[in-house]
């Protein structure tokens, strides 16, 4: 069971993606677990022959606990009989207060009506005993269900729907303990810049017009590709404060926060951002934002962004002075970009302007040094066509 | 494809963007982007969505005819009534 972040101490077990025999690599996703941030796809950090499972699908273990043994050895599949996979054990709790493990819900039988009162209700159908044929789920024991649970179901948090989804109550738990240390251990310092990125709008949308929208380009993807160049010459920014002293990252792994729908913030790594060309940070940026918005990001995004981007752009705000996540010793925030009236060449002109921040740990580095690191990011922003 | 066909097209679009909300619910001269706290990445997933679904391509700058329901209704209707003005790129 990997830590993903210091707060971490221990996880649930609820799907696994390999089965003994299957050939495993490195970074394959072989299993998925539950913990406060939500379902988190877990990576294979080597490769070989998944042998056989430790951990019992539905179990809650603590972090450093082994949950399968992969065999590095064997190059190819076991010639022996396959052992067959540890079946799932039944539901151990009763669900509304404690949802069990969830199966699947388009394996499990249940009629329409059932399911759509399910789903109003916020009733994982993995959790009822179902009385119709074949012991599939009908309408009445949804029924029960509700009766039996509905002064639990109305006393908690508004019903998820999706069962596997993040906490959002033991997210917040999370955030405050990381805020809070952060205010009380890291002295910051921060300053903001504004920003005239009218000829990066006027290029994007010169870029877009040729293009169909599944390849159109976000200002968010020339904002966060910038970050990452400027990193590359600025790398007192990019890493961790542990053990106290700073550790620079030699890889640049920027953070993205997002917002979850429905409450909840996470902050998932978009991996090697310096190394990707523009298009593939927006691919990227795409598909992460698709999975959080279902709570599903993997082991390795949520456990090592080196650095953290916030855009509170879209809520119309003109800037962000933002918390860092510790251990990072860095966060930048982008505002709304506005028409403002500004000088050029000595004529006040009506250009895009957008204010951009940083939070810096004084502990590591200073205002001096920050300045230098936002007026490089600035640059490189107003340029999309040179990233 | 009627305006009704489009309509739902549209709100169901609009749920898988927003699960936890009824679009049906949103009034028809309501910005969505408001109504259904949709941001600039949502919009381009609706525009992707519509383009895969409907074949047309709502280029940028026309995104702001389709902030409202009624707006995207007739701007929608009005595209795959043109002969020509779907995208045959595909």
């Amino acid at each position: 069971m990997p830590s993903l972040g210091s707060d971490m101490e221990k996880g649930t077990l609820v799907e696994w993606m390999k089965k003994p025999g299957d050939t495993v690599r490195n970074g394959d996703v072989v299993a998925v677990i539950e913990t406060e941030k939500g379902a988190i796809e877990i990576e294979a950090f080597e490769s070989g022959i998944f042998e056989r499972a430790l951990v019992e699908l539905g179990q809650t273990v603590p972090v450093g606990t082994a949950i399968a043994i992969i065999d590095g050895a064997r190059a190819a599949p076991a010639p022996e009989p396959v052992r067959p996979a540890p079946a799932p054990p039944p539901p151990a709790r009763v669900a509304v207060v404690a949802p069990a493990p969830p199966r699947p819900t388009a394996e499990i039988k249940a009629s329409p009506a059932a399911r759509k009162l399910a789903e109003e209700r916020g009733i994982d159908l993995a959790t009822i005993k179902g009385s119709g044929p074949e012991g599939s789920i009908v309408y009445v024991d949804v029924e029960n269900a509700v009766a039996k649970g509905a002064i639990a179901v109305e006393k908690r948090e508004p019903p998820k729907k999706k069962p596997a989804g993040p906490d959002l109550a033991a997210m917040q738990t999370i955030i405050a303990a990381a805020t809070a240390r952060s205010k009380r251990e890291i002295p910051h310092y921060y300053l903001t810049h504004e920003v005239d990125i009218t000829d990066a709008l006027t290029w994007l949308a010169k870029t877009n017009a040729k293009r169909t929208p599944d390849r159109r380009l976000l200002p968010a993807a020339v904002l966060l590709k910038a970050l990452a160049a400027a990193l590359r010459k600025h790398p007192e920014f990019n890493g961790f404060y542990e053990k106290n002293a700073f550790h620079a990252s030699e890889r640049i792994h920027v953070g993205v926060a997002i917002a979850i729908r429905g409450g909840g913030l996470v902050a998932p790594a978009i991996h090697d951002t310096d190394k990707l060309p523009l298009d593939e940070v927006m691919d990227r940026l795409r598909d992460l934002v698709a999975r959080v918005r279902v709570g599903r990001f993997r082991s390795s995004e949520i456990a090592d962004p080196t650095i953290t981007l916030t855009s509170l752009g879209e809520r119309g705000v003109d800037a962000v002075v933002p918390v860092i996540y510790p251990p990072q010793v860095a966060i930048v925030g982008t505002g709304t970009p506005r028409k403002r009236p500004w000088i050029v060449a000595g004529k006040v002109k009506a250009r895009d302007v957008i204010t951009i921040s940083l939070a810096g740990d004084h502990r590591v580095g200073n205002g001096h040094r920050g300045a230098l690191f936002l007026a490089e990011w600035a640059t490189l922003m107003q340029q999309p066509e040179l990233l | 494809m009627t305006k009704d066909d489009l309509r739902k097209l549209i709100e169901e679009e609009l749920h898988n963007i927003a699960p936890e909300t009824s679009p049906a619910d949103v009034g028809d001269n309501e910005d969505m982007r408001e109504a259904l706290d949709i941001d600039s990445m949502g919009f381009l997933t609706f525009v992707t969505a519509l383009h895969k679904r409907i074949d047309v391509d709502v280029p940028e700058v026309d995104y702001p005819k389709l902030f409202t329901k009624r707006g995207a209704i007739e701007y929608l209707a009005r595209k795959i009534s043109t002969p020509g003005a779907r995208d045959r790129s595909k």
